[in-house]
């Protein structure tokens, strides 16, 4: 499980439990909109909520090891860097972890 | 490279080469095909694993062939047609011995003998000798000593045409004869003619290239060449060369002598099968080969080019040997060991001298059914015929007007659906559509409408390095939309790649990541048990790598192939089959009740009222399949909607069957002679919610004024005066405009919803990701549909109704899911922080 480095805060999403494997949920975070994926290795990852294209909402999109694909209009994104693969704008990417609890951690600093 | 090492160790004869572990590989031949063969292997790292000797019994390196009439001509010196010269085997580390003759093979020593005594070892050999012209038999070719008489000469080599032009030029030769009126013979003529000798060409056949056109083509090609001064006589046979010891003229059977001074046979070639025979290889009319390229029941002996017969087919054209050699190159170097060759559709297309021809498949129709479209205009010079079969282009011939050859070459070869004006088939009409040529299409004009990319767009990203249609389709996204225009995308990459596009094989995946095709994908499902998505991939991806744009492919396949054996992961499906809705531009859902045929009740409006009102619905919309649509629903509120409607789901987001569209029917229509509405209820009732490859759009029409537009639908229903019902499939009228095919027309309703079924049923089994019918009845054609599906021409019908049975048996609608969320947070809101609805309630 990765430390919180200094400078940055860390927040405590709940269970990771709340995402199923393989498919992605969205959390509030301070004023920002963050979409989570779960997946199917078990590890997480953390986007941005919005599509920088036309606002699709990512967290519905569907994602394999590498990528989400925004079910609006299917640009796609790699989940570790938040960019593109089909041209769009780059989506902003966060660290996130789970903790020993099996909680999921969001680091508010980006990656 | 470990087995080589291996061999090297292990077989004695090895040591003594021990400075070079390739292996041997020894090409008989250096003309085209022999040389694209060894090109083709090169490209694919065939250096690394070969020293490569060719033998070429021409002195030279290698040359176009097809380019010698223009040497004749004038128009190219016979330095321009060489394709690698002498430096270029120096180049690439061949070996080449030009100038001598292999002559024996033998095939268990593993040795290549040849004219200069020379013993040749080999590990892979490649056969590659050609063809020769055919000298029909005539008294008078040969003088008494059996060499062919000075002044009759064939048309193959270059050394042949050098000799031609300098005999040609010489003073007091004034007259040539030309021995058959072919492709071959009329360049030699009007080469001939060139020099401002009299030509006159005599053919055995009825009309000029009558392997390659019908008579009325050739009526019209007789016009154009005689008026190049070029004599022509049909029908007729040359019987003896006349002259004592050069030619002095020729005698036609029937005919009067003509008086000449040389004769050139062109009178078809003959495969060079001299060494296979004598080496104890397999030879019918050429060397047989398999699809592989390989000499019939032997291992390391490979042949490729016109000394070849592959399935009973002997190819006298260049084309086929293109494709040959690449299969052989991937199999010789292990590139690629599922390679097949499987024959060669021939088109040709070349000027004739000077005339543009061009001819591929049949000459005329053959069945009483083929549509044959001509026009001819022989002052210009103009001819051009084609026949239509089951709307398909399965002949041509074009002769002085080649404008439309690029689209006429590309439909025959890849049977694309054809504009219902034929016309247009053959001229420009109007502004350009997807039919028409895309080099004629503005720089600037849209192709892929849904996402805005330009023909200018698209050739950047192939000048880019897009070389595959695929890839350029990524780097752009055109014809990621609607995918309406994925035929015109592919024309444009192909125009810009001018030729050049990679071969993708990933065309004939159904899904991107797993690389098989649907009927393959789905044999190793079956054979390995696979029952989920993730097993798929585990089982079957490179890698085992999951990836997402293959999951709601794979998932709606496996669904229709297991039914209740499917195991559902949620993460497979797209976001609307997760939530049972379909998706707007703000992340809001539509939600369409079901509304069997477009039949409904003071109850069921009332209710959708209430539910409009309760839950401030932004916009009630009636839809174009006769539901309606309250749209602007937030995620989170989907299951309130659905239980306070305690509707079941009208399926208008999935790739599924949708709904069926009927017409008022008999019991209030003055016209209506079937009861649509009816049996509209009842199809809808069957088949709800049956996933398919792409959404599948229905209607009943209670009689032929089709008030319900069954012309235009998946699979549309029409009743006809007697009680009868016609079925149309393949029909469209959204992002593509195609009325259906005729299927059947039959005597009752239960045949009716049997052979619907029964129809979807196949285009369940064997259509591709998101083909919709419109692109599938004519891809398969409804020839053949008929007789799979109505007359049970291959006996699958009752598994066919069997497996569809299992489908309508294992349904559950989706939105009882409202109390018993699949998965945690499955309606829970992905736009936390955004306001939704963001469209204004009306």
């Amino acid at each position: 499980m990765s430390v919180p480095g200094p400078g940055t805060t860390s927040r405590i999403l709940g269970p990771v439990d709340q995402i199923p494997l393989g498919e992605g949920r969205a959390f509030a975070v301070g004023g920002e909109q963050v979409a989570v994926f779960r997946l199917r290795d078990g590890t997480v990852r953390a986007l941005a909520a919005a599509c920088p294209h036309r606002g699709g909402p990512i967290a519905d999109g569907t994602i394999d090891r590498q990528q989400v694909i925004c079910p609006l209009h299917q640009h796609a994104f790699d989940l570790t860097s938040g960019c593109s693969t089909t041209g769009a704008e780059p989506l902003r990417a966060y660290r996130v972890s789970v903790d020993d609890e099996r909680n999921l951690v969001l680091e508010n600093g980006q990656v | 490279m470990t087995s080589v090492a291996e061999r090297a160790q292990t077989r004695p004869g090895r040591r003594a080469r021990s400075q070079d572990s390739r292996r041997r590989l020894v090409v008989i031949g250096n003309g085209m095909a022999g040389a694209r063969a060894v090109e083709e292997i090169l490209a694919r790292g065939g250096a690394e694993q070969f020293s490569i000797t060719m033998f070429g019994d021409e002195p030279y390196g290698n040359y176009n062939r097809i380019m010698l009439s223009h040497v004749l001509s004038g128009e190219e010196s016979d330095k321009d047609i060489f394709l690698n010269p002498l430096s270029w085997y120096e180049d690439n580390g061949i070996t080449l011995h030009a100038g001598v003759r292999a002559d024996r093979v033998d095939r268990f020593a593993k040795h290549v003998f040849s004219s200069d005594g020379r013993v040749t070892p080999y590990d892979t050999l490649i056969i590659a000798t050609g063809s020769r012209p055919h000298l029909p038999p005539m008294d008078g070719l040969y003088t008494p000593g059996g060499s062919v008489k000075p002044g009759v000469f064939g048309f193959r080599t270059i050394d042949d045409t050098r000799k031609m032009a300098e005999h040609a030029r010489h003073d007091h030769h004034r007259h040539a004869v030309v021995v058959g009126g072919g492709l071959l013979g009329l360049e030699a003529a009007a080469g001939l003619r060139s020099f401002g000798l009299g030509v006159d060409v005599v053919h055995s056949g009825s009309h000029l290239m009558s392997a390659q056109m019908g008579p009325d083509g050739g009526a019209v090609l007789r016009r154009s060449v005689e008026g190049l001064g070029i004599g022509v006589l049909t029908g007729c046979r040359t019987t003896a060369v006349l002259g004592r010891d050069r030619v002095a003229g020729v005698s036609l059977r029937d005919r009067p002598d003509i008086q000449c001074d040389m004769v050139v046979v062109a009178a078809g070639i003959r495969p060079n099968v001299d060494l296979a025979v004598l080496s104890g290889l397999p030879v019918e009319r050429a060397i047989v080969v398999d699809d592989r390229l390989r000499v019939q029941d032997e291992d390391h002996i490979y042949a490729v080019g016109e000394c070849v017969q592959h399935r009973g087919e002997v190819y006298g054209l260049v084309a086929p040997l293109w494709e040959q050699a690449v299969v052989l190159a991937s199999h010789v170097t292990g590139a690629d060991t599922s390679a097949a060759y499987l024959g060669s559709r021939t088109a040709t297309k070349l000027k004739v001298a000077g005339v543009e021809v061009a001819s591929m498949g049949l000459q005329g129709p053959e069945l009483d059914t083929d549509e044959h479209i001509v026009f001819s205009e022989p002052s210009r010079g103009v001819f051009k015929s084609i026949v239509v079969r089951d709307n398909k282009m399965v002949g041509a011939t074009l002769l002085g007007d080649s404008r439309k050859v690029a689209f006429l070459t590309q439909a025959f070869d890849r049977g694309l659906p054809l504009p219902e004006e034929r016309l247009s088939l053959m001229f420009d009409l109007g502004t350009p559509g997807a039919e028409v040529g895309v080099a004629e299409l503005d720089d600037d004009a849209q192709v892929c409408n849904c996402n805005g990319v330009s023909k200018k767009d698209l050739a950047a990203a192939v000048k880019g390095g897009c070389t595959s249609v695929s890839g350029a389709m990524d780097a752009t996204r055109a014809g990621k939309g609607c995918g309406s225009c994925k035929l015109l995308v592919k024309q444009v990459v192909e125009w810009a790649a001018d030729g050049a596009v990679e071969e993708d094989p990933a065309a004939t995946y159904y899904v991107p990541g797993i690389p098989l095709d649907k009927a393959a994908l789905m044999a190793e499902i079956r054979k390995r048990g696979l029952r989920s998505v993730s097993a798929v991939f585990q089982a079957l991806a490179p890698g085992g790598a999951e990836d997402a744009k293959s999951k709601m492919g794979l998932a709606s396949l496996l669904k229709m192939m297991l039914a209740d054996q499917y195991i559902d992961e949620r993460d497979a499906r797209f976001i609307n089959d997760r939530v049972h809705a379909n998706i707007q531009r703000d992340g809001t859902f539509s939600v369409v009740p079901q509304m069997k045929g477009g039949v409904t009740s003071v109850q069921q409006l009332r209710r959708i009222a209430d539910v409009a009102e309760k839950h401030n619905v932004p916009l009630i919309k009636l839809t174009g399949g006769q539901r309606i649509d309250l749209l602007g629903i937030p995620k989170e509120d989907l299951p309130q909607v659905w239980a306070d409607l305690d509707m079941p789901s009208g399926y208008a987001y999935g790739k599924s069957f949708r709904t069926v569209k009927t017409c008022v029917g008999k019991d209030f229509c003055r016209y209506g002679t079937g009861d649509s509405t009816k049996l509209g209820i009842e199809i809808e009732s069957r088949f709800q919610g049956i996933e398919s490859p792409a959404k599948l759009k229905l209607a009943v029409s209670g009689c032929p004024r089709n008030c319900a537009e069954s012309l235009v639908k998946d699979v549309g229903v029409v009743a006809v005066e007697g009680g009868r019902w016609e079925i149309y499939v393949g029909g469209a009228a959204g992002a593509h405009i195609r009325k259906g095919d005729l299927l059947a027309t039959v005597d009752d309703p239960e045949e009716v919803t049997v052979l619907t079924g029964r129809f979807m049923q196949y285009y369940r089994e064997h259509a591709n990701w998101l083909e919709r019918t419109y692109a599938f009845v004519p891809r398969v054609g409804i020839e053949h549909l008929r007789a799979v599906i109505v007359e049970d021409a291959q006996g699958i019908a009752a598994q066919l109704d069997a497996a569809m049975q299992a489908s309508v048996d294992s349904y559950v609608d989706p939105w009882s899911e409202r109390a018993d969320p699949q998965t945690p947070g499955q309606f829970r809101t992905s736009l936390p922080l955004t306001v939704l609805p963001q469209v204004p309630v009306q």
